[in-house]
């Protein structure tokens, strides 16, 4: 590993973006973004979702091409587009999804695209002990034959780190590392940098997290619309100054009153449900909802939250266990089921679960209505009637789009959304499944996406907030549950339990051993 | 070379790109006109004349296309719900089959109510036939471009069974194709002496009603839904497979019309050459009206026109009427790269 670091240029530099832009049609990603990185130093690279962080760093990786502008690694000018020379040049790349192999061992999938293909030998007792020598000195533990499918996410980051490693990488690219980890696990990543900060190696971190970003970086460069928004030492800055530079304006949080729940609208009774969502299933949950309450549920992503999220959106049946709404229990349940019993649906994936994105605005506006003798007769469909409900949605939710007879695909993501919850808040629903509302967006309909919600709320609506985000769940929670491993916790009031407490459940701790907790 | 995604065409663009699509069509058959030896443009100039040069040759496309816009239609149904109804070839001789056994005399009706009657078993023959690959499909999630494709060589044999068994003509000679039709079981001609048949008709009325059914009926935004975005459209509350279903059933009562207009309308009775391929042909006239239930009109008449354009050309110049094929294989080709590019950009390097 020591021999890796040899090649590096004795001015400090690794890596240097020079006016680096990049446009897609009208939308300018990066505009001429130029920075240095240098020998052993963390950069974080904040800037909110849609800031052209991730164009950025596919740039700097070659996944996309530059309209204008270089990148230079260790003096020498990289070829424009191509991962490989990026990779030749020692820059490792730990994207924010996975690239591994699920079937293969942890060995063959770090090993795996270092060898030459026509090379009929691997040595595998050599690439073993490089394995093992460099997970023990940087602290990534993971056992090199296990294979990648059984692995926690934790484990699986480990391995791209090492795969980056094997490669010798003397920059690392870290795409929102943290995203997918428990608050313990991050704690081990940040250990991991600053032991390869002290081997010599430079690390280019992206995050949105104002913390992380003050916890693990020398420097931090704020990226904002495409643009340099600023540069500060680390040392230097603090939390709100970082926060104004990347909204590039002071940001009103939401204020949320105290008030009073009312009746329970919807009651979760022992409910199991198995596979096909993604994620941990649900291991018999117990959950209440009730009026003019929001209930938030933290947990880190894949524990549970798509099956719970499908299980009330009503596209998921629950294997045993009761549903019961306003008392009356749900014997079919389906998606219409429970759109009849009103209950308003904000989906996880806007793109590919929320919205049609080659049918225009007013098709994706009655997708879940268009049945009502509202918008057909006698199987004939209103089409009149439809625009002029998608008009008024248009106008009450402020969709900015071309045209209601233009593709959603052309909208925005905030847009999107902003039609996803004219959509589903149409006829005041009882019950509000909001899961990641605010995944992607910009810190602008962040806000109205948080007013709304707090707004139906405030109107007498039970809402289910779904967040991996858990200052979101802090900030607009009435009360708080944490889902580990298909179980609930049971509810604390706001402001009951520390963030600590709470990463400390996220991460499986305080739960009963058997048939998970009951909330009451 | 990579493709990079491009905003919403314009107007001009939608319309540009496919007429490129023809021109590049011609260039390529050019190159093998050339290579048999004769002038790109006298070919052409043959096929165009053979096609719509007189009034004989025009009924003659228009009769051709008649088959090709039912299978046409039925591909454009089912591809809009992205059920990828291969096997408009087996539903069309099922249709076929029908026809045959029901209008050689077995039911005693006048044309009037004998011909609607005939017409509407074989779409339930054809649409029965579609059913089981969605099924499959739906229940087990078995590829239906595999069953459908399948069930066009099932049914193939199936009919050669009947014509050499049960249906077999014992006046025919030893050939093997069915009886004849009676008169009331026969489609009218439109035009006496000629052979443009009130099939022709039917063909235009079905694709106005796929055209309603898919723009303005609840119907047709379920499957538009469903064929765009199906995890969307399970989520917004549309029953996915009920709507495949639908769509299963419309699609093969489409396809068995064209089998059912051949019989009935153009040969008068059954036989093992009842369609040189219209199931499969109507894939490319689809995708070339870009699944729209009118154009399929249009591209089917393009299609009808090339082929019996190219058979009148090769008489005259002695190029191979395989150029007719080529052409329409070309024009899918460059039709597909042509939509591709109104929706992306291609960068070198």
């Amino acid at each position: 590993m020591d021999g890796a670091m040899d090649g590096a240029m004795d001015d400090g530099a690794v890596l240097r973006l020079v006016g680096v832009t990049k446009r897609f049609g009208p939308l300018v990603a990066n505009d001429s973004v130029s920075f240095t990185l240098n020998k052993g130093e963390v950069i974080a690279l904040l800037g909110e979702n849609g800031a052209g962080k991730t164009t950025l760093m596919n740039i700097l990786f070659g996944h996309y091409l530059a309209d204008e502008g270089h990148v230079e690694a260790f003096g020498h000018r990289l070829p424009p587009g191509e991962p490989r020379a990026a990779l030749a040049a020692g820059i490792g790349m730990v994207h924010q999804h996975f690239t591994l192999a699920d079937s293969m061992s942890v060995l063959e999938n770090i090993a795996l695209g270092t060898q030459s293909l026509w090379s009929l030998r691997f040595d595998r007792r050599r690439a073993l002990a490089r394995i093992t020598t460099l997970s023990r000195d940087f602290g990534l533990e993971v056992h090199p034959n296990a294979q990648v499918s059984d692995l926690s996410v934790g484990e699986r980051q480990r391995v791209e780190i090492l795969k980056a490693l094997y490669r010798d990488a003397r920059v690392l690219i870290l795409d929102e590392p943290t995203a997918v980890l428990t608050p313990l696990e991050t704690e081990a990543l940040f250990r991991t940098l600053k032991k390869l900060v002290a081997k010599g190696l430079s690390i280019l971190f992206i995050s949105h997290k104002l913390n992380e970003v003050l916890a693990v970086s020398d420097r931090v460069l704020v990226l904002r619309s495409g643009k340099i928004a600023g540069e500060r030492a680390t040392s230097a800055t603090n939390r709100s100054e970082l926060a104004a530079l990347m909204v590039g304006d002071t940001v009103t949080e939401p204020t949320v009153t105290d008030h009073a729940p009312g009746e329970t609208v919807i009651e979760l009774v022992g409910i199991r449900t198995t596979g096909r969502v993604g994620g941990a299933p649900l291991d018999t949950i117990d959950l209440t909802l009730r009026e003019g309450e929001i209930t938030g549920l933290a947990g880190v992503s894949g524990n549970g939250q798509a099956a719970l999220a499908a299980l009330l959106a009503g596209t998921l049946r629950p294997d045993s266990g009761t549903i019961r709404i306003r008392g009356e229990e749900m014997g079919e349940w389906t998606a219409r089921t429970a759109l009849a019993h009103r209950i308003g649906r904000i989906p996880e994936d806007r793109h590919t679960i929320g919205m049609i994105g080659d049918m225009n605005v007013i098709e994706n506006a009655i997708s879940e209505s268009y049945r009502s003798p509202r918008f057909s007769h006698r199987g004939l469909l209103d089409w009149k009637g439809a625009e002029d409900f998608a008009r008024a949605i248009i106008r009450d939710y402020d969709v900015k789009c071309p045209s209601p007879r233009a593709p959603v695909r052309l909208l925005s993501g905030g847009n999107m959304q902003k039609l996803i919850l004219g959509r589903a808040f149409d006829g005041a629903p009882h019950v509000i499944l909001a899961s990641q509302p605010t995944r992607g967006l910009d810190v602008g309909a962040v806000a109205y996406v948080h007013a709304k919600l707090l707004e139906a709320r405030n109107r007498g609506a039970a809402i289910l907030l779904i967040s991996e985000d858990l200052d979101e769940v802090l900030a607009l929670s009435d009360r708080i549950l944490v889902i580990s491993k298909g179980r609930l916790s049971p509810p604390s009031a706001r402001g009951a339990l520390t963030v600590r407490e709470i990463g400390e459940r996220m991460a499986g701790h305080g739960f009963q051993e058997e048939g998970g907790i009951h909330a009451a | 070379m990579r493709l990079e995604p491009k905003p919403a065409p314009g107007l001009v663009s939608a319309l540009l790109y496919p007429a490129g699509a023809i021109l590049a069509t011609l260039v390529i058959a050019s190159v093998l006109v050339l290579i048999a030896g004769a002038s790109p443009f006298t070919v052409f100039g043959l096929v165009a004349k053979g096609a719509a040069g007189s009034r004989f040759a025009l009924l003659e496309t228009l009769t051709r296309a008649t088959p090709l816009i039912f299978t046409g239609l039925a591909v454009a149904v089912a591809f809009h719900a992205k059920l990828w109804n291969i096997g408009a070839e087996a539903q069309l001789y099922i249709g076929g089959v029908v026809t045959a056994v029901l209008g050689t005399g077995a039911l005693p009706l006048p044309g009037p109510l004998l011909v609607p009657l005939i017409a509407l078993c074989a779409m339930v023959a054809g649409a029965l036939l579609l059913l089981g690959p969605a099924v499959l499909k739906t229940r087990f999630g078995v590829d239906e471009v595999v069953t459908t494709l399948l069930l066009n060589f099932i049914v193939l044999l199936f009919v050669s069974l009947l014509l050499e068994g049960p249906l077999k003509d014992p006046m025919g000679m030893g050939w093997p194709q069915s009886a004849a039709l009676v008169g009331e079981a026969r489609l009218p001609r439109l035009i006496h002496g000629k052979r443009l048949h009130l099939g022709f008709v039917i063909a235009l009325v079905a694709a106005l009603a796929v055209w309603v059914i898919l723009r303005k009926t609840a119907l047709g935004y379920e499957m538009r839904a469903v064929g765009n975005n199906i995890q969307a459209a399970r989520f917004a509350g549309i029953p996915v497979n009920r709507v495949l279903m639908k769509t299963a059933l419309l699609s093969g009562g489409l396809a068995a019309l064209a089998g059912f207009s051949e019989v009935a309308g153009l040969k008068g009775n059954l036989s093992l050459d009842l369609s040189p391929g219209f199931g499969y042909t109507g894939i490319v006239v689809a995708m070339l009206a870009l699944l729209h239930p009118l154009g399929v009109v249009v591209s089917a008449i393009f299609v009808a026109g090339i082929f019996v354009g190219a058979d009148a050309m090769s008489r005259a110049a002695g190029v191979p009427s395989y150029i007719a094929q080529v052409m329409v294989a070309t024009a899918l080709l460059t039709m597909v790269t042509a939509i591709m590019l109104t929706r992306y950009r291609i960068r070198w390097r």
